[in-house]
């Protein structure tokens, strides 16, 4: 596949509409530094539960959907659809479909569903179902936002200039045909009345719990996975300037994660009141996704073939390629923790929370911010960033904080699983709950100081960006673009 | 391969109804089957739907997302059962919307907390959860005790939850906000309240009979978690899924 590189050269008719892609990315990089900060204080919250301040809008419970909303939909979803309305045009070699009305409806409609959003949290308006806590109006209007965007992203792909549709928009096609069908499917429900915020699900108990998780689990598989794997098919070929490893398994890989991911709900509701064939249906395919998300891994590391050395003199790319290994680990644990007998000791537990950061952490920012970095040069017309220094002490100071996290996330996670069926030698439990509460606190103390580092990060970018945009370029060593092989003088 | 795929890269609508259909089956086998084969909820005997002030009570625990941090799902492990009670029963969320399970238990499960603490505990316990649990890290929720219940539209809530498929008869809805009261006041005649919710805890839940608090609808919730089902007449046989 040489459409990427093909692409930029010629240019269409109608100019790319890039303000609109501008808007995006300061949005992500806005919502990112937001998220980040509420994660870092409920973080502190869980280790020093005084910052609860005794005030009804400050509790974790209000505070935590604020956090994952935040950085998954304000931070993922701009990012996301930025980057769509970037890719779609330059592979399509067509501008947006709608032209820039339509294409601000998007913008400003999701920004608008944000905030609606998160105002809720704050004042206690929510569904309390996870990852789906806005309440029937937001829902609504998400859902006119979001067939807005389908508009704009199908009828760019219709006036297309290129015969093929590049891989990159399969994967944001699947992305959001499937969460447009995940939020309409899970979200139904009755308001108490049309002037109130209150509305009771159209599920109850058990189905509720299925309807919910067959929603959850596809907004990590279609939100955090699929969209993002379209982010790397067209940055990481782009960066590297080489093809995409192989076409052939892009497509098996495609198929077969769209297939397999919507089954893989159950395996957040193993031994509870589901019954049992969901919970088996469940873990199978969530042991056979392993292998298209591998598939999807090998494709972006090995499209490296032949520019392994851009690593060391290119820390955009690096931070693209740490986060598709960073998926390849945590595609690989997910399975893990969706066997039966291994989720009987992760389930409710914080090795579940610090499995979610290695994939949100280290493979949703990373490459994000990997795309990000990318962007801004191209969209303001800059020859490069201000500093690839900076991007360099970014990517480490971020690795730094995600590997203080997740070890510190696994180490609680299992003691505390363990700790929960320990018996002593007489046969009774051996540890209360709160005993089991009291020693996770060093490891929330570091959870929170690893993700402190992760938002410091994010403010090195945000001030790199700022002045890459101003056009200031720090005067700083270079990174060698190619291998010293003169000799010694 | 290539041949087949060519046309799907090459057709937008081609590309656009494989993918939709792809993605549909997962759900189609592995959800709707839950809808209609009767032995996913077990028959149980107990069963109710929540009374006006527990439904307003478990409405603000939804409100304030107390499931993030626990849970209401007790695994059938030995563990478990000796550390909570009997495993939980998929009939024992059927009135449930949304249900509750949670997925994290940075505190501990309360799908049977019901009837394990006094009224004066979860008081206290939730102005101040460090003055009856040194170590907890649940944040305090002091405001529940001063904030007066709002309770004008619980007939619509009741309206809603019966348009959706919930047993409240008519003369529940009727009666809807002088049982919310009722419920909540020592000595009152309850005997209708009981009638149609049985077992239902009453009496005053936060310490000051004359107010009628968010703090008496948690808690009339919270009494109420796990208690419902007559564990005596269960035959787990008779429930295997």
């Amino acid at each position: 596949m040489t459409a990427v590189a093909q692409t930029s050269a010629a240019r269409p008719a109608e100019p790319y509409l890039e303000d609109i892609v501008k808007k995006f990315t300061v949005a992500s990089v806005f919502w990112a530094l937001v998220g980040l900060f509420v994660g870092v204080y409920i973080a502190f919250q869980l280790a020093f539960p005084v910052l609860n301040l005794d005030l009804p809008w400050t509790t974790f419970g209000r505070l935590r959907p604020l956090h994952t909303s935040a950085v998954i939909f304000a931070f993922g979803g701009n990012v996301l659809i930025g980057t769509s309305f970037f890719v779609v045009q330059r592979t399509c070699r067509a501008s947006l479909f709608g032209g820039e009305p339509l294409a601000r409806f998007v913008f400003w409609g999701y920004q608008l569903f944000i905030v609606m959003a998160a105002i809720g949290y704050l004042t206690g308006v929510t569904q309390s179902k996870e990852y789906a806590e806005p309440e029937w109006f937001v829902d609504i209007w998400l859902t006119i936002v979001w067939v807005a965007y389908l508009a704009v992203f199908l009828g760019t792909i219709l006036k297309r200039e290129e015969p093929h549709i590049y891989v990159a928009n399969w994967f944001y096609l699947a992305f959001i045909v499937t969460i447009a069908l995940l939020h309409v499917g899970n979200n139904l429900a009755v308001p108490v009345s049309f002037f109130g915020a209150k509305s009771y699900s159209a599920y109850t108990g058990v189905q509720d719990a299925m309807t919910q998780w067959w929603y959850g689990h596809n907004a990590v598989g279609f939100f955090l996975t699929a969209g993002f794997l379209a982010i790397m098919y067209y940055f990481v070929p782009k960066r590297a300037e080489r093809p995409v490893y192989s076409y052939r398994l892009s497509i098996v890989h495609f198929w077969a994660l769209i297939f397999i991911y919507i089954w893989a709900g159950p395996h957040h509701l193993h031994y509870t009141a589901l019954p049992d064939w969901a919970q088996t249906l469940g873990m199978v395919f969530s042991i056979m996704l392993w292998m298209p998300s591998w598939g999807g891994m090998i494709n972006g590391i090995m499209t490296l073939s032949g520019a392994w050395d851009k690593l060391r003199t290119d820390p955009v790319l690096r931070f693209l390629v740490t986060a598709v290994a960073f998926y390849g680990m945590s595609t690989f644990e997910g399975p893990l923790m969706s066997i039966r007998a291994v989720n009987s000791l992760s389930h409710y537990t914080d090795w579940t929370i610090g499995h979610v950061h290695a994939g949100a952490l280290g493979w949703v920012a990373m490459i994000s911010f990997g795309a990000l970095y990318h962007l801004v040069p191209v969209l303001w017309k800059r020859a490069g960033l201000y500093s690839m220094r900076l991007v360099s002490y970014h990517f480490w100071i971020a690795t730094v904080g995600i590997v203080l996290y997740i070890t510190a996330m696994w180490i609680s996670g299992i003691m505390q699983g363990l700790m929960w069926r320990a018996y002593d030698e007489w046969g009774f439990l051996q540890y209360s709950f709160i005993e089991t509460v009291e020693a996770m606190h060093p490891y929330y103390v570091v959870r929170a100081l690893g993700g402190t580092l992760f938002l410091i990060g994010g403010f090195v970018m945000a001030y790199n960006m700022y002045r890459t945009v101003k056009g200031d370029v720090r005067v700083e060593k270079p990174f060698e673009t190619a291998p010293q092989s003169a000799p010694a003088e | 391969m290539k041949l087949i795929h060519a046309k799907a890269e090459k057709n937008l609508l081609v590309l656009f109804l494989a993918v939709f259909i792809t993605v549909s089956i997962g759900g189609i086998v592995e959800v709707l089957p839950l809808f209609t084969i009767e032995s996913t909820i077990e028959k149980v005997k107990g069963m109710r739907p929540y009374t006006p002030l527990e439904l307003t009570g478990r409405n603000i625990y939804v409100r304030e997302g107390c499931y993030l941090c626990h849970s209401q799902m007790i695994r059938p492990f030995r563990d478990e059962t000796e550390r909570y009670g009997h495993y939980s029963l998929a009939a024992e969320s059927m009135y449930d919307r949304p249900f509750q399970w949670g997925s994290k238990r940075t505190g501990p499960d309360l799908a049977r907390v019901g009837g394990k603490y006094s009224n004066d505990w979860h008081v206290r316990h939730l102005i101040n959860p460090r003055a009856v649990v040194p170590e907890s890290v649940m944040p305090g929720y002091p405001h529940l005790a001063t904030t007066p219940l709002k309770v004008d539209d619980i007939a619509d809530h009741l309206k809603t939850l019966k348009f959706l498929g919930d047993p409240y008869s008519d003369e529940m809805i009727a009666s809807a906000r002088a049982d919310i009261a009722d419920q909540a006041t020592p000595d009152a005649d309850v005997d209708g309240l009981l009638k149609r919710y049985p077992k239902a805890a009453v009496g005053d839940f936060d310490g000051h009979p004359d107010r009628l608090t968010e703090m008496d609808a948690v808690i009339a919730y919270l009494q109420v978690l796990g208690r419902m089902v007559d564990f005596t007449q269960f035959d787990p046989g008779q429930a295997d899924r």
